[in-house]
């Protein structure tokens, strides 16, 4: 789950990193208010999607009068697809120089891995481009953590910056990672400011999703996912599904299974119309994947395609044809079925469709691409 | 990672609805479960099996060493249950369990690596010795899904595993070893991993990769790929998802695009490994690499 700004920023405070002072605002009049306050300011859009400057969405203001200007205008825009609802209003701070940091899950060490650069300001991507040698790459042990003597090590020496107050603010980032769970947090730019202290200016934090349960305190400042009312429906009932734009209706199980059954409709010239997989421990979940696939209007022929490993397909089967008479599909279906619990599934079908699964998945996939041609 | 037929296995968690499922199917087809654990009904039976507290009693208890743990406990056991047994000198170590929060899995990991034990998962549906034994959730028993033979199989997913496996068996082909290596970001056993474990195993005679878009471990694979004489083949899925919408920004960037579909083909491409675009023809195709 996505953090934005406003919601990633005092999770660095909590740490002891320095950020400058604002307040959120949802309208005109509230941005002028905060701006009366704290002074000169930075309008930013609150968005969960980089690139906000570029699209026009943060603004200097130099006083509430300009803020409201500034809000009233940000407000209306859409970034990315993303309406603005809010804007953070905050402290203007002199720039003397941008870095960039963030900690990381790095699948390939199989552990925390710091990155750093002094040069910031710009994306990571064009960091990583443009100044390949100056990112620095850390792989932490998450089980020792961060020790000074590595950060001392790693982290090259930088005129005009105040090391130990460089290295103490990396130390603390990496707490703020750890102490929330985070897949990544990111400080870009970190900015040293003429006095040489160090301060976030900006912050993404992405929560890992399977440890929300444990983060309570978090709930409810996280930006939910944007959501279609079926992808909606999906996620309530505890299965994955993704709306697409093709014709072709997905019903599977496993991620692995279920991207492959989209890849063949594509191979054999269809369109999917979405993705949904009733895997894992969601696969007695048959009945409801059923009827969200087919509320999608768009689908026009229906694919089910088991094959099972955890995922019973005599479980999986036996809820889809529970819900046959209730659903009353419209649309024709066509099935491809194996693996565990398959004699039990295809008798099932038999039984009460009168039906037989196709051999293989590829001859049930050519035939509903065939059925919407 | 392959367990031989004359290895232990411990279930964590044995007494659960999927283990029991599991462990009973694990036992008739041959795996050497010794036992399970669940603290709250430790010196209890379950499955005509003895039930343990910890990894450590069950060690205690059992003649010799185990020599691998199947883990199907809930996400936020399965940390201190691993750990558990780690300490009890388990070096085999299978995790079925989905949703664990990674910052735990990057801990039991770094200890494994210390205690030089293999970690399979999380989130595997398992490995499959055909004609000897199964740890996991894979439909090992199914005569058209699984038989012994030569091919090893390498899949992040079970249920794409399975029907890659039954593509195999159906046209005559049987496995030397199925090793799911799980769909989690951060695993203990990645496809390169498994790849040196087939490259070395004398009754794999070529291999059929099954990856994934997203991470960069079939490029890494394809890295050790070029050393390898044994024929590969390979299919990636995601070619036609949507971008992925969990990966994190700067997680992509230092990836480059090496999660995107394209990047991994050209790599195992580059690396001389046959890249398929669709797994239907897997069959076919290793057919003529091997007698080529």
């Amino acid at each position: 789950m996505n953090f934005e700004e406003h919601a990633a920023k005092p999770l660095l405070r909590a740490a002891g990193i320095a950020v400058p002072d604002s307040g959120l605002a949802r309208t005109a009049d509230e941005a002028a208010e905060i701006a009366r306050k704290i002074g000169p300011c930075v309008v930013k859009a609150q968005v969960p999607t980089g690139k906000r400057g570029k699209a026009g969405g943060i603004a200097l203001a130099a006083s509430p009068e300009d803020a409201a200007g500034e809000a009233a205008r940000i407000l209306g825009m859409e970034i990315a697809g993303f309406p603005v609802r809010s804007v953070l209003v905050e402290a203007q701070v002199p720039i003397a120089k941008e870095l960039y940091a963030a900690v990381l899950n790095d699948s390939d060490t199989k552990g925390p891995l710091l990155l750093f650069s002094a040069e910031g300001g710009m994306d990571i991507e064009e960091i990583a481009a443009n100044h390949p040698d100056a990112l620095v790459r850390l792989p932490i042990d998450i089980r020792a953590g961060l020790s000074r003597e590595r950060l001392e090590d790693a982290v090259p020496a930088i005129d005009g910056v105040d090391r130990a107050a460089l290295l103490d603010v990396l130390a603390k980032l990496y707490e703020a990672y750890a102490s929330n769970d985070a897949e990544l947090m990111e400080i870009n730019p970190l900015i040293v400011i003429e006095s040489g202290d160090v301060v976030a200016l900006d912050c993404k934090f992405t929560l890992d999703d399977s440890a929300v349960c444990r983060h309570e305190e978090l709930a409810g400042s996280g930006t939910p996912d944007k959501l279609t009312e079926l992808e909606q429906r999906g996620q309530e009932i505890g299965f994955k599904y993704i709306e697409l734009d093709g014709n072709v209706g997905v019903l599977s199980n496993g991620a692995g299974l279920t991207m492959t059954t989209m890849d063949a409709i594509s191979h054999y010239g269809g369109e999917p119309a979405n993705f949904l997989e009733i895997g894992g421990n969601a696969f007695t979940l048959g009945k409801q994947a059923l009827e969200v696939v087919l509320d999608n209007p768009r689908v026009e022929s229906l694919l089910i395609n088991f094959c099972g490993a955890i995922a019973r397909t005599d479980v999986m089967t036996g809820g889809v044809l529970e819900a046959w008479d209730e659903v009353d599909p419209k649309v024709p279906v066509f099935w491809a079925i194996s693996g565990t619990g398959e004699d039990e599934a295809r008798a099932m079908l038999k039984d009460k469709l009168g039906v037989e699964p196709y051999p293989t998945m590829d001859d049930a996939v050519k035939a509903a691409v065939e059925a919407v041609r | 990672m392959i367990v031989r037929g004359n290895e232990t296995v411990l279930v964590h968690g044995i007494t659960g609805t999927q283990a029991t499922f599991w462990s009973d199917k694990m036992k008739e087809y041959g795996t050497k479960v010794v036992g399970g654990l669940n603290p709250k009904k430790a010196g209890t039976e379950h499955l005509g099996l003895p039930v343990w507290a910890s990894a450590k009693d069950a060690v205690a208890a059992s003649d010799g060493a185990i020599d691998c743990s199947c883990v199907i406990v809930p996400p936020a056991a399965v940390k201190p249950s691993v750990m558990d047994a780690l300490d009890a000198g388990i070096k085999k170590i299978v995790i079925l369990t989905e949703h664990i929060p990674v910052h735990d899995t990057m801990y039991f990991l770094s200890a494994a690596r210390e205690a030089h034990a293999s970690v399979i998962g999380p989130n595997t549906a398992g490995i499959v010795t055909p004609g000897e034994c199964f740890v996991g959730f894979m439909p090992a028993f199914n005569e058209r899904v699984f038989k012994p033979g030569n091919i090893g199989v390498i899949s992040r997913s079970g249920s794409l595993g399975t029907l890659v496996c039954l593509n195999l068996v159906q046209a005559g082909f049987g496995i030397s070893a199925f090793v799911g290596i799980g769909g989690d970001p951060v695993i203990g056993t990645t496809t390169k991993d498994a790849l040196k474990c087939l490259d070395e195993d004398p009754t794999t005679e070529a291999v059929a990769m099954v990856g994934e878009i997203g991470g960069g471990m079939e490029e890494a694979a394809a890295e050790y790929a070029k050393t390898m004489t044994k024929p590969i083949v390979s299919f990636i899925a995601g070619a036609a998802s949507p971008p992925g919408k969990k990966m994190g920004h700067a997680g992509a960037i230092v990836m480059g695009d090496k999660g995107s579909y394209a990047g991994k083909k050209d790599a195992l491409e580059a690396a001389g490994v046959t890249v398929l675009s669709t797994p239907s023809t897997l069959p076919d195709v290793l057919k003529e690499h091997l007698s080529a």
